[in-house]
């Protein structure tokens, strides 16, 4: 019987996350007229994208370099090494001038030209001045934006937050349909039960899962793990993005943003290993500037996957670091300090409060650390005729269950195998604007509001979970949640990052087994029912490794390189095996594997090149079957050994 | 010194309505520690310096590098970000102890919800028409937008409601934080145009005539904003709104 949708008259939507694609995504919806509940494991001002440095991208071709929404387009899909979808990188890219134009409306204080635009530089994967950016704070005045307009929409009465609330898990209706939520009020510990229309998981990337990485404290992707093991399909968790510049630190891996050598400057080592002088006192000819050597199309602006793993290679393999130690330097010196002042100060001041240097007078000393992910929840896309994405549509960004929308790092789209600089926050936005139409009106057509379904069905999954957190408060044993912790982040991060063994991968996926028998027998010391940070804490862990699993056991099955994924033992790209997206999805056993096409109908893959000009990259394309199992010749002979 | 080890005294209490009390905790030295490393190294085996088994300390934290707000709390009597505060450069022992202009929530958790009413009461954000594509935002020189760039960085931490004498229990004084963000919106193109509105929320007895010119809050801001200077700008420009008001205008 095709019954006429009964619309929907009170319609209500949930937003999980408060970052950037959060944000967005709940400013978007409330627009639309429909009200949001949007929950925050912290105040939303202090969400992890506060963190994002260098930019956000928009080919908006301010420099008249002849920049354009599809040159953007093709420079994330080559640097994503053509592993992402590519209808929804066509929205993204050129929606992107509109969105730089919005958030300016919103009152970012972009960097201007002298003639009060809006100016933009360099970052990797790119040969184009295509980044706007606040200072080296842009991810922060971004998010303030968003931030203020949320509050100007809970002002209206079309908002309301809850904040410091730990999302546990999604309610489904007995058709598998999402209803809502069920979440823990951080302060007092009360579990509740939230009808929705709609849920949209917004909830950032897993990050801490690698113990150290450039992640907040918060980014332990416990949502998406909750969601995964409620039935949502995730794809293409073993691509990780370590990025190539962080300083070391005992809490926290501290970004150095990619606007640093953006805005010129070098990565070098000394040529002499071991050299016992400080960087400022080497003269030029006795350092060895390794990526302009190599890569004399892009320089010191490669790719990130690229530029970490020469960075690993020279200290690890050729034990070339500074001082000989894990570590190269990447070099300011020659800037204008006043300029550099005024365009990367927030790192600058990051730099000298945390090392105690001044990066305008010393090198600084880097190495690679874990950043994000560009795996996900699965998502869906609704095509347009022109190949983009259809706006409105409610399809675009549902996961694998209805009802249920995943946005920004936790989702998988956009960046393939490796994600450009300052594409994560156009992703995020993008995915925001898209989305809120779309999910409003799926909200609006429902046949029932959530809130006027059978209320047994949100008391059996609140009951659900308050079982299991009792369970959880009372466990007693010998394991200390932190310092499981630190093993799976040192296991991980050994294991699962810049180059993969197959026989490592193996040996990690037991031990992380071993870990998920090991979390059962912590010691809850504190059960204390006023804020307690050590259940919700040990929950996440728990989530945590099941994530971890999905990651490892992604890459052991991979056996090609592309992107963030590499493993020496098969060095090349294999388009005819593995051009394709690895879905997981949970059993008690252990994640399943299988795989979907990716959408590669606007752009013919290549492989990549980055010695080269781009267009040089595409000659040979021509020239040559693409997805053959062989090397692209290469014109210098420096790229040999680390692809 | 291998051996050495650090104490921390650390101001503690169960909930919102007990009485607070002292605790010790004792860790291994190791170089450039932060407190927030140093709360971790804590937490991963929380005993009392006398061996006695305790609980973790509770605590705010995320970013970790000064642009979040989360961790502030008062150490070695002075407030500041824990994850900025590295443990090589303060006198020993130390001291970590909530904030004592907000509630206390939990250890070293305090309530700061009044800043964000108070950005809610002062209408911090640009009324923009809506989201759909409306072209590019209005122009801007570069310095202006540096100047606006530095109080467009509060990270409402509430550093300098904690050093600033006016706020205490007998007064509702909204603090410099918003004073600033107030300042940044009517000096933004469009905000401009609505710059009376946020003029009357701070036009009240709680607002910028409140401020006793302590000039605290400048020294503590962790993003080193010129809070000073928009409480003394508002204050002028407070002042002739409301002659403007009186006179009809």
């Amino acid at each position: 019987m095709a019954a006429t949708v009964a619309k929907n008259k009170n319609p209500r939507v949930i937003v999980v996350g408060g970052g950037l694609a959060g944000l967005m995504t709940t400013v978007r919806i409330a627009e639309q007229g429909v009200p949001v509940d949007l929950f925050s494991f912290v105040p939303v001002k202090r969400s992890h994208s506060v963190c994002a440095q260098g930019g956000i991208n928009g080919a908006i071709n301010t420099k008249g370099e002849g920049d354009s929404p599809a040159v953007h387009f093709d420079d994330t899909v080559y640097g994503g090494d053509f592993l992402a979808n590519q209808p929804p990188v066509k929205y993204i890219t050129d929606k992107a001038p509109a969105i730089i134009y919005l958030l300016d409306r919103m009152g970012v204080m972009f960097n201007r030209t002298g003639e009060g635009l809006l100016d933009f530089r360099r970052f990797g994967g790119t040969q184009f001045h295509r980044t706007a950016f606040a200072g080296a704070t842009t991810g922060q005045q971004l998010l303030y934006a968003l931030d203020e307009q949320t509050r100007r929409a809970e002002s209206e009465g079309n908002v309301k937050k809850y904040e410091f609330w730990d999302f546990l898990g999604i309610v489904k209706d007995d058709d598998g349909v999402c209803k809502g939520i069920v979440a823990q009020d951080l302060r007092s510990m009360e579990i509740r039960s939230f009808p929705a229309d709609a849920v949209v998981i917004a909830t950032g990337g897993p990050g801490v899962i690698f113990g150290k990485s450039t992640n907040s404290v918060l980014n332990t992707g416990t949502a998406a793990a909750e969601v995964y093991q409620q039935g949502a399909k995730y794809a293409n968790g073993e691509f990780i993005q370590v990025h190539p510049t962080a300083i070391p630190g005992i809490d926290k891996l501290r970004l150095m943003s990619e606007s640093a050598r953006g805005e010129g400057g070098r990565v070098w080592v000394p040529k002499e290993p071991g050299d016992k002088r400080r960087g400022e006192f080497i003269p030029e000819d006795q350092r060895w500037y390794f990526l302009e050597e190599k890569y004399p199309a892009y320089g010191n602006l490669v790719p990130r996957d690229i530029a970490t793993r020469e960075i690993f290679d020279v200290c690890v393999n050729e034990k070339m670091g500074v001082f000989g130690q894990n570590q190269v330097y990447l070099d300011l010196t020659h800037l204008d300090k006043k300029l550099i002042d005024i365009k990367l100060g927030g790192i600058l001041e990051i730099y000298e409060k945390f090392v105690g240097e001044d990066p305008r007078t010393s090198p600084m000393r880097i190495f690679p650390a874990v950043h994000y992910s560009m795996g996900g929840i699965w998502v869906d896309f609704a095509k347009s005729d022109d190949g983009s994405l259809e706006e409105g549509n409610p399809r675009n960004h549902q996961t694998s269950i209805p009802g249920l929308y995943a946005a920004g790092e936790c989702d998988y789209q956009f960046h393939g195998a490796n994600r450009l600089g300052a594409n994560a926050l156009l992703s995020c936005l993008a995915t925001g604007y898209l989305i809120g139409p779309g999910v409003a009106s799926y909200a609006r057509n429902q046949s029932k509001a959530a809130h006027e379904l059978p209320s047994n069905l949100f008391e059996t999954a609140q009951s659900r979970e308050q079982s299991y957190y009792n369970k959880l408060s009372k466990s007693t044993g010998t394991e200390n949640s932190y310092k499981l912790h630190q093993e799976l982040g040192e296991l991980m991060t050994a294991n699962v990052t810049v180059v993969r063994d197959n026989k490592k991968l193996a040996e990690t996926d037991a031990k992380l087994q071993e870990y998920i028998e090991r979390v059962e027998h912590v010691s809850i010391q504190d059960n204390s029912s006023w804020t307690n940070q050590l259940v919700p804490f040990t929950r996440h862990l728990r989530n945590m490794l099941q994530l971890a699993r999905v990651i490892t056991l992604g890459a052991l099955a991979r056996n090609e390189s592309r992107g963030a994924h590499y493993k020496p033992e098969f060095p090349d790209r294999n388009d005819p095996e593995w051009l394709k997206t690895t879905i997981a999805q949970y059993t008690p056993e252990g994640p399943q594997l299988s795989y979907e096409e990716v959408d590669t109908s606007l752009i013919k893959p290549r492989l990549r090149n980055y010695a080269v000009q781009k267009e040089d990259t595409i000659a040979v394309a021509d020239k040559k079957p693409t997805g053959t199992n062989g090397h692209v010749p290469e014109p210098t002979p420096a790229t040999a050994g680390v692809r | 010194m291998a051996d050495e080890t650090l104490l921390f005294k650390i101001k503690r209490q169960k909930d919102e309505t007990s009485a607070p009390y002292w605790e010790d905790f004792s860790i291994p030295y190791q170089p450039n520690l932060n407190i927030i490393a140093a709360l971790m190294e804590i937490r991963k085996d929380p005993k009392l310096t006398s061996g006695e088994p305790s609980t973790a300390p509770a605590w705010e934290m995320n970013c970790l590098e000064n642009v979040c707000g989360s961790c502030t709390m008062v150490i070695n009597g002075k407030v500041q970000q824990a994850c900025t505060t590295l443990v090589d450069k303060l006198t020993k022992p130390i001291t970590i102890a909530p904030m004592t202009k907000f509630p206390v929530v939990k250890d070293l958790i305090v309530n700061r919800s009044r800043m964000f009413s108070n950005l809610l009461k002062v209408r911090a954000w640009i009324p923009i028409d809506g989201t759909y594509d409306l072209g590019a935002g209005p122009r801007l020189s570069e310095a202006e937008r540096q100047k606006n760039y530095q109080f467009s960085q509060c990270m409402t931490c509430g550093c300098c409601l904690e050093v600033c004498p006016q706020v205490n229990e007998h007064s509702n004084f909204i603090g410099a934080s918003s004073i600033g963000q107030v300042r940044l919106f009517n000096h933004h193109p469009t905000g401009a145009m609505n710059k009376d509105e946020r003029l009357e929320a701070l036009a009240g007895d709680d607002g910028v005539t409140s401020c006793g010119n302590a000039q605290n809050c400048v020294k503590a801001c962790p993003k080193e904003i010129p809070l000073t200077e928009a409480i003394a700008e508002m204050n002028r420009d407070v002042t002739v709104y409301k002659l403007k008001k009186f006179f009809g205008g």
